[in-house]
Order: structure tokens, then sequence, then C-alpha cells
């Protein structure tokens, strides 16, 4: 199954290096992976996405907290949560590709960010799924870029991962 | 009337920071080489005498050092190295103290902090080299945090799961001339570091619960039983509950070896009745150990009918290979002690009978093996030349191995009555670790009898320390059981490869003789069995004198009891030609 952990961190040289290294040397793997400080800048947050069994999970976080450099964690998938990934894709477009673009754009409702006259370069956020879907939507252009910042989320309601 | 406060601010160097800190820490020695990146830090040792340091001959050597004497103690082992090489030669050492929960600090210098990334002489990012074999390392970025630096290395190094802490320190935050207010941090907290205080007494009370319902029950004690300092309550809790106990390579001596209720070793190389007895058992209490791949076999097997206990102070290691029923996150000592007065106030036990009828079953299992051995070869077997030490060290005396047959027949056959007396790699199985840590040892317990059991082939790996043993006068005994093969490999080759003897003979051994003249060190050969109980009486009468011993053994011997590659506990060969 997929996870989404959330990890908050001490934003110090090293501590990204320590929880990626621990991925490899466990065998666990990452899917996608994102990081920055937060409003308090000793801290920093870091949201992977990870496969795994119940079992790998929770070795997963439980070697996570062992990091010294690893404040709090959660596994945002065990509750209510949501869930966005922003994607950057560049397209080459002319004639009437381009209404089709313009038009698939607004389905999903993303924004055109950059033009010139045979490049479309558009900006998506959403679910994983949803940036997938836009994908495919373009399926006969001549895609030139695809970039994901990979997903960030947070838990619904009260609950927050904070100090 | 005002009072009028008085500071006395100290101002010292980097170098001067960290001599004064160790010295407050209460370190008294500390093991190294010394290099460019750490000569200002070198230069502050040499104008203080506090702390001592002790110059090995090799990198790999200091850190083994400070590692037995961290398993003899359970303190923190402190080892101090130049940058570059220096550091890189440390890396053999930390892998075996992280593999093993050790506490160690290992300060390392590195080139100025302005060249880092330059590819500078000697410089290696031993950050990035040390990552996946320690428990947390520092680099300094100013020289005034040395000592809250050098306190939370030490903090971590020793509290909760104990480990390796690398401190790395640039060579320009320990100049000479440039002094900062030193004061020695007393306390210290990290706010990402809570170690476990205290197991959950909702799951202690459900374990004690199933502990005094179980019929075929085992206790399985490992080396966190030792570190975290509850072999006594341990043993207490075993008597009193009159429970078989199993000991891992790691937890020896955790348990009086020469206790009834202690039932051997388990594990790949366990006792007959040690994995038997696991095997059928309905309730495991696994404390202090973590299942590890050469204890379970193959873990789909392991002991199909026991619920299981598993208590430790590392979340990780519960539920990691093998998942328990029971899982308490805490101090061995704390959790035992709650167990200990729930047990007390409990109701008279109904399974009194059922316990009865287990160690009769127990009773039996130990008659199939029993640590049997050829004694009417002509040849000295292994077995019975660590019987002979057994017996001329009155069983008394710390044991450090090194890695192969002789590992396992010390293990075996050297019982070790009390805790911190074995020390071995038993999660890395560096061969090379014996003579170093055994002088660690001895260093710090000079009046106590230290033996290094080894094979030809392990104490070739660091040899060199020969040299160090001489200048500082470390009379330990070196116990070399010299069969004239990397034994352990020719042993899977003869099981696995129809003998072929691939790269494990080890031709042109030296004259061991005329190298311990070399050193000015002492020198038995055995040769013979009759001779092994007067010869090795001979070798541990000479009280202040290194003395090798070369105890010419049985190169055919193999180590049995031994678990059959993917069965499960029980599954084992009995001997060359006998299996379960
Ligand atoms: C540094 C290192 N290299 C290789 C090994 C693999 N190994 C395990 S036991 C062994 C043989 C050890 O030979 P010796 O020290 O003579 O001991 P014996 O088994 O003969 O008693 C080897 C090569 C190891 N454990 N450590
Ligand atoms: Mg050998």
């Amino acid at each position: 199954m997929r996870h989404i952990i959330s990890v908050l961190m001490e934003n110090e040289p090293g501590a990204l290096s320590r929880v990626v290294g621990l991925f490899s040397q466990r065998n666990f793997n990452i899917e996608t992976l994102n990081v920055a400080p937060t409003d308090d800048p000793t801290l920093s947050r870091l949201t992977l996405t990870t496969f795994g069994s119940d079992q790998v999970v929770e070795q997963i976080t439980k070697q996570l907290n062992k990091l010294i450099d690893v404040v709090k964690l959660v596994d945002l998938t065990e509750g209510q949560h949501i869930e966005r990934e922003l994607m950057l894709v560049k397209v080459r477009a002319s004639g009437a590709q381009r209404a089709e673009v313009k038009r698939t754009v607004d389905i999903f409702r993303g924004n055109i960010i950059d033009m010139t006259p045979s490049i479309y370069t558009m900006q998506i956020v959403g679910e994983s799924d949803k940036l997938d879907g836009f994908l495919q939507a373009l399926g006969g252009m001549h895609i030139l870029e695809v970039v994901r910042t990979g997903v960030s989320g947070i838990a619904r309601g009260e609950k927050t991962l904070s100090l | 009337m005002n009072t009028i406060e008085v500071y006395k601010v100290e101002l010292l160097s980097g170098g001067e920071m960290i001599a004064r800190f160790l010295k407050d820490e209460g370190v008294e020695y500390i093991y190294g080489y010394p290099g460019g990146a750490a000569l200002h830090i070198y230069d502050a040792l040499h104008r203080q005498s506090d702390v001592k340091h002790v110059l090995v001959r090799h990198e790999q050597a200091a850190t083994h050092m400070a590692d037995g004497y961290a398993r003899a103690t359970g303190k923190p082992g402190v080892v101090l190295v130049t940058s570059g090489p220096g550091a890189t030669n440390t890396v053999t050492g930390i892998a075996t103290a992280f593999m093993d929960s050790i506490p160690m600090v290992v300060i390392c210098g590195q080139v100025m902090s302005y060249l880092i990334g330059e590819d500078a002489f000697q410089e290696t990012d031993m950050i990035g080299v040390s990552r996946p074999i320690v428990k947390h390392s520092f680099s300094v970025k100013h020289p005034s945090e040395i000592p809250m630096i050098l306190k939370k290395a030490f903090y971590i190094a020793s509290s909760g799961r104990p480990g390796p802490v690398v401190v790395d320190i640039p060579k320009d935050m320990t100049m000479p001339n440039e002094k900062f207010e030193y004061s020695y941090p007393e306390s210290v907290s990290l706010r990402s570091y809570t170690p476990p205080a205290k197991g959950h007494s909702g799951q202690i009370k459900k374990a004690v619960d199933l502990l005094l319902a179980a019929k075929r029950p085992m206790i399985y004690a490992g080396g966190g039983v030792i570190m975290g300092g509850g072999s006594e309550l341990l043993t207490k809790l075993a008597q009193q509950l009159e429970y078989p106990v199993t000991n891992t390579l790691m937890g020896l001596g955790g348990y009086p070896g020469t206790d009834k209720q202690f039932v051997g070793m388990l594990g790949m190389h366990g006792s007959y009745e040690a994995n038997q007895a696991m095997h059928h058992s309905d309730l495991i209490l696994a404390i202090g150990a973590r299942f590890d791949d050469r204890v379970t076999n193959d873990p789909d097997k392991f002991c199909p009918s026991a619920k299981i206990i598993h208590v430790d102070i590392d979340p990780a290691s519960i539920s990691k290979t093998i998942r328990a029923d029971v899982p308490i996150v805490g101090p061995v000592i704390q959790v035992l002690e709650e167990m200990l007065s729930l047990i007390d106030d409990a109701p008279a036990r109904s399974n009194k009978e059922a316990i009865n009828s287990w160690w009769k079953q127990i009773n039996e299992w130990r008659q199939v093996h029993g640590g049997r051995y050829d004694t009417t070869s002509e040849k000295i077997k292994p077995q019975a030349a660590v019987e002979a030490c057994w017996r001329a060290t009155n069983g008394d005396a710390f044991v450090a191995s090194d890695v192969g047959q002789h590992q396992m027949f010390t293990a075996q056959y050297y019982k070790f009555a009390k805790p911190y007396r074995w020390i071995n790699s038993g999660g890395l199985g560096t061969m090379g670790f014996g003579l170093p840590a055994a002088m660690g040892v001895k260093m710090n317990f000079p009046e106590e009898t230290v033996v290094c059991v080894t094979g030809e082939g392990s104490i070739q790996m660091n040899i060199q320390e020969l040299s160090t043993c001489l200048q500082y006068g470390l009379p330990v005994k070196i116990l070399c059981l010299n069969n004239g093969y990397l034994g352990m490999v020719r042993q899977w080759q003869d099981m696995n490869y129809e003998g072929r003897h691939s790269n494990s003979y080890l031709d042109s051994l030296p004259e061991f003789k005329t190298l311990m003249d070399a050193y000015r060190h002492k020198y038995v050969e055995i040769r013979t069995k009759d001779e092994l109980d007067a010869k090795m009486e001979e070798a541990f009468a000479m009280k202040d004198q290194l003395v090798f011993i070369n105890c010419y053994v049985d190169p055919e011997e193999h180590v049995y009891p031994m678990q059959v590659p993917r069965g499960s506990m029980r599954d084992m060969f009995l001997s060359k030609t006998e299996r379960t």
C-alpha cells in the first residue's frame, strides 16, 4: 500500500542525507520526496511517499524515528488527509493543437504560465492521480519536459504535525 | 544586601576544550593516532596529564580497544584520530560497535573548514562515510560548540540503545590562539531524542500473566541485558520462576553459564537443547535480544507454537523480523523490576506440573548432544583447549575473542559466570577484533586475567598491536587455536563445496616464537594433548608478561551443533554424519 510519511526534522546540514540514506541502507523504497524549511527556521518538513506492507512501513517509521534529527513524524495515510503535488509541463504545440492544449488545461484547472509561438508551459496542482491523468489527456502532444514536486500533505481537521 | 557574584570564566582553545571536556566527563584513557588535522588536539593533550592517550599502531585497533573497554564496563570508549586515512581506518571498528550496540565516541580531525569540499590533502567526508554505521554524528562549526557537542555525543552514545557517535572537528576549530569561554555542560537535552524511560505497565502485566501461565516457557536473553545492567535482575527473575534460560552469542554471561537453569547458547551454533526448547516452547520471553538471522534460522519456521514477549529499549528491534505478541519498549532494569514485583504479588501458580515435565523434556534433550566432542582423538581438539583455558583461569577471566571456529568453541565451552566478561564481535564478525579488544580491557583492569582467544588467521589482522602491548605493558594472554586454516571458512567449504578449500589455507605462517622474541613477549607452544593443562598453567602463571600460547589443534574439527540452512530452530547437524 502507498503511504505518505510526513517528517518534522532539524533544519541542519546532514539531516536530509540521513533520511535518504536510511532508505537505501534498509532497502526501503522512496516514490516521491520533498523537503523545505517551515515557519520555524530551525525545522524542516519532509514528505515522502513509499510503498510497502504494513510491516515494512512500521519499520520505516520506527527507523526514521530513531534518527536523532527527526523530531516527529506522522503517516498521513493512517487518517484523513489532503495531499497535493505540483507539476510543470512543457509541450510543443502549433496550429489547432494550441486550442486543444488550452482546453485540456482548463478542464484540469491548470494554468498556462509561459508561452512562445510554438511552446506552452503549464502548471497543474492536485493529487498525484490527477497529474497522471493530465499527462494521459495530453496523449497526442509532443511533451518536452515534465517536472513534479512530489507529494506534500497535511492532516484534515484539528490534527497537526508540530512541536 | 547585594551579593556580588563572581564568574570564573575560563578561556580555552578548541583543542584544550577537548582535553578538558574529556577530563570533566571522567574519561581516563583515549585510544588514537595523530596526524596533521589532529595536531592541535594532540598538543593540548600533551600539556595536561589527566586524560591519558594510548598510541596504537593502526587506527582500527584504537576503535577495538575503546570497544573492549566499553564492553567490559558499559561506559563509552573514546577514540581520537586524524582526518582522511586516520578516519577511514576506524570504519571497521565503528561498524563493529554499531552492530553490537556498543557506546563509543570517535573524534576525528578534519581539514580546515574553508578547505572542505575542495579535495584538500587528507580530506574525507567522514560524516558521509560513517553515516550508515553510527548512531549519530556531529561536525563542529565553531570552537565554542565543542563542549556541548561532545556532551551530546557522550549522552547519545551511552543512553537508550547505545552506539558509536562520530565527531568531526576541522583543524581551524582547534587553533591554539583562538580561545573561547569553556564550561562543562552539566546536562543536555535534545528535543528530538528521548530514550524510553519506562515500559508500558499494561503490557508488563500482560507479560507476567502469560509467564505465570506458560507450560513450556523459555527466556531468551541477549546482549541488551548486559549492556542495560540487567543481568542480576534477569537471573533473579529466572530463578524465581525456575524457567530455562538461553543466551545469545552477545548475551553470554548475562545469566550464569554454570547454573543448572542455563541451557546454553541458541542459534546457528547453539546447543541442541536450547534450540529444541526454543522450537517447542509455548512462550518466549525475549529480552535485550533482536531475533537476528543467526538466531532464528528461517523466520517462517521459527518457533511455531510460541507466543512472544519482546522487551527492548529500541522500538525498531521489536517486530522487525519476528512479530511480538507483547511488545515492551523500555530499559531492562525497570521492566524486570516491575515484572518481579508483579510476580511477588501473584497468587500461587498453577503451572508447576507443566514446568516439571518441561524440565524433564529439556533434560532428555541435554543427553542427546550435550556438547560432546571426540575425546579419544590423538590430536588436541579445540574444545579441549578452551576447557583447559577455562580451568587455568578458574572460569573467571575476561575473554576477548576473534572470529572463526575458535570464537564459537569459546562461546560454547568457556562457561561465563558473570556479565561483561565475554568480549566478542557478534554482529559484524570482525576478524582482528580480539587482540585490541583484550588490550582495552587489560588497560582498565590491570589486576584481572585477560585472554584473547584467536586463530592464526585472525591474529594476523591486528598483530601490529604487539608493539602497543610492549609500550604500555599490557600482559594479555593470547591463546591461538592454530589449525593452520581459516577454519570457519574451511568448515563451510567442507559442508557446501565438496571440500574444495579455496584460499582457506594459510600458507607461510610466521614463526610466532621469533615474532614474540622480536617484540620481547613470551611464547608457549602446545603440541600434544597431555601437555595441555600444564602448559596452559605455565602461560597463565606469567602474570606480568604477554604470552602467546600457540596451541596446535585438529584442523579437521567442525563446530557443532550447526543449524541446517533455512530450516527451523531445531533442524541441526550434530556431527559430520548426524543431523536431526
Ligand atoms: C575481516 C574479516 N574478513 C573475513 C571474514 C570471514 N571469516 C570468518 S571466520 C574466518 C576464518 C578465521 O580463521 P582463523 O582466525 O584462523 O580462525 P579459525 O576459524 O581457524 O578458528 C574468515 C575468513 C571475517 N569474519 N572478518
Ligand atoms: Mg585457523
